[in-house]
């Protein structure tokens, strides 16, 4: 597959944000400011970019409690993603959702549920609507290993297969939900990927590589805008970090740090840099001022978001219902 | 199957002028087919879903044969997946449509909890306003034949107690049509919840599209000695308790919330200002539902109002029993309604709270067994004054 450099170098420069945000959200944490649990996804960057790269900013994505990744591969405003960790009324969900419910209309992102496959249902639902609507739209739904136990995914999965949905399923496996391993919950690989591909596109990927992933979306997202049905990628990956929470969890012993450490050496956005140096697709020169403008807008974010008011007390009763 | 064939006989009482525009009586089932008739053709963004929606039996004759009308597009059968299936339909209205999705009962909600509680309900609130869900959830809840205790549970009190959730319960074939459209029309979360004996009924019905709005009650019967708080069929059945009582010369203001959230606070209170006692009456069980709510708002903002203790008639707190002898010693109705209004009555009459310390409520026993009023017998019973 050619990719422009243009591409590439997109592609790098979103993991790498999204890395340091989660890096500095992760250094910032145990000054209990960002009063709301926070779910990292270092480590899975490559999947959130690699899928969301070939999506336009009217496509729906649909989260989970995982979903910084997502939300900022998307278009997701950054600004108002900190403020909301920080329970600002400038929060994109006015301090309502904190961390696991981020929205950004704006760029097709719904909401994001922390109910484990929640949002699988959802971003089917979705897809009916764009049939409906005769809409050129596509809808993405996001999911983990977890969520894969749930029988919610498969009842989804048999409803876009039956009215055809532009839907795209991202099975974005990263082997734990907290400390169960996906080898204690399930047998076998997961059972869509034996669905005829008549009746829906499935692959398996390497989670970790960026241009696998973003390959594997762009052949599902051309199928679902072209009316042939719905998708089921699974993005193979690693969770390096714990289920919440900042720092790493090894003493809790239900992995060993050797594995971590193996799975860290296959990280997505040091792997991909060095390839794109290597290939001399871009220089060490332009690497350090794009990390240079990236700091400069986290900075600004974390202003932002501290320099924030909080919700009043009345705005407690707010936003049950539409008027 | 006798049980699923209610045909509908008789007449609902009158309680809208007749005129012109209303000199049409349609059944029930054909009332609410009206509403989704008349919607679907209104706005292309509305669309009924649910399993049978499209069968020979159209959920009871509400949906009937409007997939032949609409297409099987915007009219579709489901798979038994309620889950699945309350999700996307959620998606499908964060997405912009208006879906109706059809249960055939109560029961079977509960497959959908996740997406009516945890998502459907709290989406506008968790995102601060930024996405609404503009979805209607029907379900009617199941009596007699043996039906059991899978297919009859009137589950109002669960819903209820949910915020982000409406909840409406239509009496009348004027009411099913117009609840129904408002419903459509609210841009959040509404469930409907019939009865199937609201089935038995036709009623004057507008051919032209109207709404009723939700969270207001209406006055079927205005008296002044006790007040009735019912709703769904129980507000008919609290309609043929007050004709009943008229008969002994008590008179019976008989109230239909019809909606159930947000719950009509000021027409329960202006009626228990003006008649100072109150039976609610409710199809769900005792404990913890709609007539405890219901009691408890009476209480605290009516409390100077009230002369006598509040009654209540619901189901027992038990799953419904399947043979029909014990369906009838379960299920509770006019007679009930009847005899707790007459308690509170007398109660009134004989001006028990200003007796002597030493008063003693009365005990009653259902042949059940089941108790319904305290025994309370103290020498230390401080003085109770009504409106203190």
């Amino acid at each position: 597959m050619n990719l422009t450099r243009k591409i590439l170098v997109a592609l790098y420069r979103d993991m790498l944000r999204i890395r340091k945000v989660e890096l500095r959200m992760e250094s910032l944490y145990h000054l209990d400011e960002m009063k709301t649990p926070i779910h990292l996804c270092i480590g899975q960057e490559a999947v959130a970019v690699g899928v969301c790269a070939n999506l336009n900013k009217d496509d729906y994505i649909s989260s989970n409690h995982r979903g910084h990744g997502h939300y900022l591969a998307k278009g997701g405003d950054l600004k108002s993603m900190i403020a909301e960790l920080y329970c600002r009324e400038t929060g994109c969900s006015k301090g309502h959702g904190g961390s696991m419910h981020l929205v950004d209309v704006s760029v097709g992102h719904i909401g994001s549920s922390s109910i484990v496959g929640g949002g699988i249902p959802i971003g089917t639902g979705l897809a009916l609507a764009i049939q409906m609507k005769k809409q050129n739209r596509v809808s993405v739904v996001f999911f983990g290993d977890g969520a894969a136990d749930e029988g919610v995914l498969y009842e989804s999965v048999n409803f876009a297969i039956l009215k055809r949905l532009s839907v795209i399923f991202i099975y974005e496996n990263n082997q734990f939900s907290v400390c169960s391993r996906v080898s204690a919950r399930r047998v076998d690989e997961n059972i869509f990927h034996a669905t005829p591909p008549d009746r829906m596109y499935t692959r398996i990927v390497d989670g970790n590589s960026v241009l696998d992933v973003y390959e594997a979306a762009k052949t599902a997202v051309n199928r679902a805008r072209s009316g042939q049905g719905p998708s089921f990628i699974e993005c193979k990956t690693y969770r390096v970090r714990g289920h919440a929470g900042a720092g790493s969890d090894a003493k809790l012993g239900y992995r060993t740090a050797e594995e971590i450490t193996a799975w860290e050496a296959k990280c997505p956005v040091a792997t991909f840099r060095n390839k794109l140096l290597s290939e001399r697709v871009i220089t060490e020169q332009e690497l350090a001022e794009m990390e240079q403008e990236i700091d400069v807008e986290i900075d600004e974010a974390f202003r932002f978001a501290q320099e924030s008011s909080l919700p009043k007390k009345e705005d407690l009763l707010l936003y049950l219902f539409k008027e | 199957m006798p049980w699923s064939k209610i045909k509908p006989e008789l007449n609902e009482p009158d309680f809208y002028q007749e005129s012109g525009e209303y000199n049409r009586r349609l059944s029930y089932p054909e009332a609410i087919r009206e509403a989704l008739d008349q919607a679907l053709a209104l706005d292309p963004r509305v669309f009924v879903m649910g399993q049978g929606v499209d069968d020979a039996a159209g959920m009871f004759g509400t949906t009937l044969n409007l997939h032949r009308k609409y297409g099987r597009e915007r009219v579709f059968d489901t798979p038994l997946a309620e889950n699945g299936l309350m999700g996307i339909a959620i998606g499908a209205a964060i997405g912009g449509m208006r879906p109706v999705y059809f249960h055939n009962r109560p029961d079977f909600l509960l497959l959908a909890m996740d997406g009516l509680v945890n998502h459907a309900s709290k989406w506008s609130y968790m995102f601060g306003g930024a996405v609404n869900v503009p979805l209607v959830v029907w379900a009617c809840i199941g009596r007699g034949w043996g039906s059991a205790a899978q297919h009859s549970q009137a589950l109002q009190g669960l819903f209820m107690h949910v915020p982000g959730l409406k909840l409406v319960m239509p009496s009348t074939c004027y009411d099913a049509k117009g609840l129904m459209l408002s419903a459509i029309a609210d841009d959040n979360p509404v469930i409907i919840i019939e009865h199937r004996y609201n089935f038995k009924h036709k009623g004057l019905v507008p051919k032209h599209v109207y709404r009723i709005p939700l969270g207001k009650g209406v006055v079927r019967r205005h008296g002044k000695d006790v007040t009735l708080v019912a709703i769904s069929y129980m507000a008919l059945e609290a309609y043929k308790a007050a004709e009943e009582l008229a008969k002994d010369g008590i008179d019976v203001e008989v109230i239909d919330l019809r909606t159930l959230r947000p719950l009509d606070e000021e027409i329960i209170l202006t009626s228990v200002k003006k008649t100072g006692c109150m039976v609610v009456a409710d199809t769900g069980w005792k404990t913890g539902g709609v007539t405890a709510e219901i009691a408890a708002v009476a209480a605290e903002k009516g409390f100077a109002s009230l002369k006598a203790p509040i009654r209540r008639v619901t189901s027992p707190d038990v799953p419904t029993p399947a043979g029909y002898t014990l369906e009838e010693a379960f299920y509770t109705g006019m007679p009930e309604i009847v005899a707790a209004a007459r308690e509170l009555v007398e109660w009134k009459g004989k001006d028990q709270w200003r007796s002597t310390p030493k008063s003693m409520l009365q005990v009653r026993r259902r042949s059940s067994g089941q108790l319904y009023c305290a025994n309370w017998i103290s020498k230390d019973i401080p003085t109770l004054q009504a409106g203190r």
